[in-house]
């Protein structure tokens, strides 16, 4: 027959228990801090290193052989440049897969495929993008060593990123909110159109932005399709160019990015060098944080008015 | 089983006829040769216990099934004065929701200001006149009791209003398209008693307009607001009848036995 238990087991059990609890938090704490104070240090060297060497003329100057006068100009406007080439073909591309894929496709067998298919994607090395890249936009297409081929391969590899939160988001909009607009004789287009995107935004927006700053760090795809270490010219404004100048000559410019033109300078033998690289990183970092940071503030903003 | 009907001693007109209806969820059947009429401005409710099939068969009418894979209809449902079968595959679910609205279990209001909401329904129709649509939302708002409460705060987000409020809204929404008939998907359940009754006086008001299908899980509610009652069991539609006579003297025993809460 069992019995209940009498206080002062009751007592024992919970003081067992807490203990367990307190276990627990410690190594989570331990864990937590590997990893932050690791990520720190790194951090604080390099603005230790790096911040030094900012000034205006940094972020206006081209790359130099000699590291007091190399800047970052081209290396940033060309990073900048690759983002807006990949936003706008990953973005469109990804939310109207991730639409098709939640609201259109039927489930069977092609549909399972495709979606481990995005998965395993998402977790290719992104060199493979690079040779692929190489192969197909390059050789194939015959695209060259440019800003768009850049583009074109980054929003390869962020398409899966995009293509994943933006199901989540939708996903995550009740199923009685489709039935509510459905039952007003909304057609699934309008569905899309009135309900899901604009209650989606705050999730895709998240999403968008967490590619593109993975997509800004990228280096080894870069260097795979030939971005050069060395540029000293700026892609050409619209228009301007050597005639016919045309409004996407840019997009045929060779260019490099910030990722490249830090490893270049790792690389040298000279430690100016590598303050103007601790340098760049710092930016580089600022700019990957930023881009989160409005990642953060546009989901607050937009969540605001949203809910079920 | 064969369901027991008594039809009134003189009919009404009748707005949509089920006949022989099944529907099934892949392979189980969860409808089973129902046959029944909805006569035009009445309201009938079904009811019967948890899993009986009732909103399964209220889904049939605005074809909300047609969302998910799997579902198959057998059988037909005249809608009328045109007789169109509204199950036939060769009619368009969307014509179909566009002649029947539906109001839900749980308060589904758009994450959109109170007044999209309402005319939400005929933004879907292409409308665009502004006087138009305010007329439409201020007639509909009326319609469902709101008006006064909602008046000065069109352009705020329809989830701040109270459970009872959205329901109203929701009510709103679904009659600002004129529909020929209104489905009510339990639409008290998630409501406290006051919002109910204000729910259910509302429902005898827009009775005098709209034909009305409700189910309910109550059967107090059933006998206070609907002129038929369909009692359902397991698929089967058990009994139909005038609501006073299926509550006072039904013919079948299942029916008495659920009715007086001995069974369900």
């Amino acid at each position: 027959m069992s019995r209940p238990l009498d206080p002062a087991e009751v007592r024992a059990l919970i003081r067992r228990h807490r203990r367990w609890d307190l276990m627990f938090g410690i190594l989570g704490l331990i864990s937590l801090a590997i990893g932050i104070l690791t990520l720190l240090t790194l951090f604080i060297d390099m603005a230790i290193t790096g911040i030094p060497r900012l000034s205006a003329e940094f972020f206006t100057s081209f790359p130099s052989r000699r590291a007091s006068q190399a800047g970052i100009l081209s290396a940033w406007v060309g990073s900048i440049l690759v983002m807006m080439v990949t936003a706008i073909v990953a973005v469109p591309l990804g939310i109207a897969g991730a639409v098709y894929l939640e609201e259109y496709a039927r489930r069977n067998w092609l549909t399972d495929v495709i979606e481990i298919n995005i998965t395993n994607l998402a977790g290719v090395p992104s060199i493979i993008y690079g040779l692929l890249a190489l192969g197909l936009f390059i050789y194939t297409f015959g695209l060259g060593q440019s800003i768009l081929t850049a583009g074109l391969t980054l929003a390869l590899l962020i398409l899966p990123i995009v293509i994943t939160t933006t199901r989540e988001a939708l996903r995550s909009i009740p199923q009685y909110i489709r039935e509510g607009a459905y039952a007003c004789g909304a057609s699934r287009w309008q569905v899309i159109r009135h309900h899901l995107l604009p209650y989606g935004t705050p999730g895709i927006l998240t999403g968008v932005i967490i590619g593109l700053s993975r997509a800004i760090g990228e280096t080894a795809p870069i260097i795979t399709i030939g971005a050069l270490t060395f540029i000293a010219f700026l892609p050409p404004v619209p228009f301007t160019g050597e005639p016919p100048a045309g409004l996407f000559d840019w997009l045929n410019s060779p260019f490099t990015v910030m990722p490249i033109q830090i490893f270049n300078w790792t690389s040298r033998p000279d430690p100016a060098f590598h303050q103007n690289a601790a340098a760049a990183s710092f930016v580089l970092v600022f700019m990957t944080l930023g881009m989160n940071a409005l990642a953060i503030w546009l989901r607050y903003r937009l969540r605001k008015n949203i809910a079920w | 089983m064969p369901s027991t009907i008594t039809l009134p001693a003189q009919p009404g007109e009748l707005k949509a006829e089920a006949r022989d209806l099944d529907f099934f969820y892949g392979a189980y059947q969860a409808l089973k040769t129902i046959s029944m009429p909805i006569y035009a401005r009445k309201v009938t409710a079904l009811i019967g216990p948890s899993g009986c099939g009732k909103s399964t068969f209220l889904r049939c009418f605005n074809r909300m099934h047609d969302l998910y894979p799997g579902h198959r209809y057998a059988g037909s449902i005249q809608l009328f004065p045109d007789a169109v079968n509204i199950l036939d595959p060769q009619v368009d679910p969307i014509e179909v929701r566009m002649r029947i609205s539906m109001v839900f279990q749980k308060p589904n209001p758009f994450p959109k200001s109170i007044y999209e909401n309402v005319a939400y329904g005929l933004r879907v129709r292409g409308e665009k006149r502004r006087s138009y649509l305010d007329d439409k939302v201020e007639e509909a708002l009326r319609s469902a009791a709101l008006w006064n409460e909602a008046k000065d705060r069109l352009d705020e987000l329809a989830v701040n209003l109270s459970g009872g409020q959205q329901q109203r809204l929701c009510i709103a929404r679904a009659l600002a398209t004129d529909p020929e008939i209104i489905l009510f998907d339990e639409p008290t359940s998630a409501l406290d008693p006051i919002a109910t009754g204000s729910i259910e006086e509302l429902v005898s008001e827009i009775k005098k307009k709209v034909t009305i299908l409700i189910v309910t899980h109550n059967m107090q509610q059933a006998a206070r607001v609907s002129d038929f009652t369909a009692y359902m069991y397991l698929g089967d539609l058990v009994e139909f009848g005038e609501t006073k006579e299926i509550f006072m003297k039904p013919r079948r025993k299942e029916t008495e036995d659920y009715i007086t809460g001995r069974f369900g």
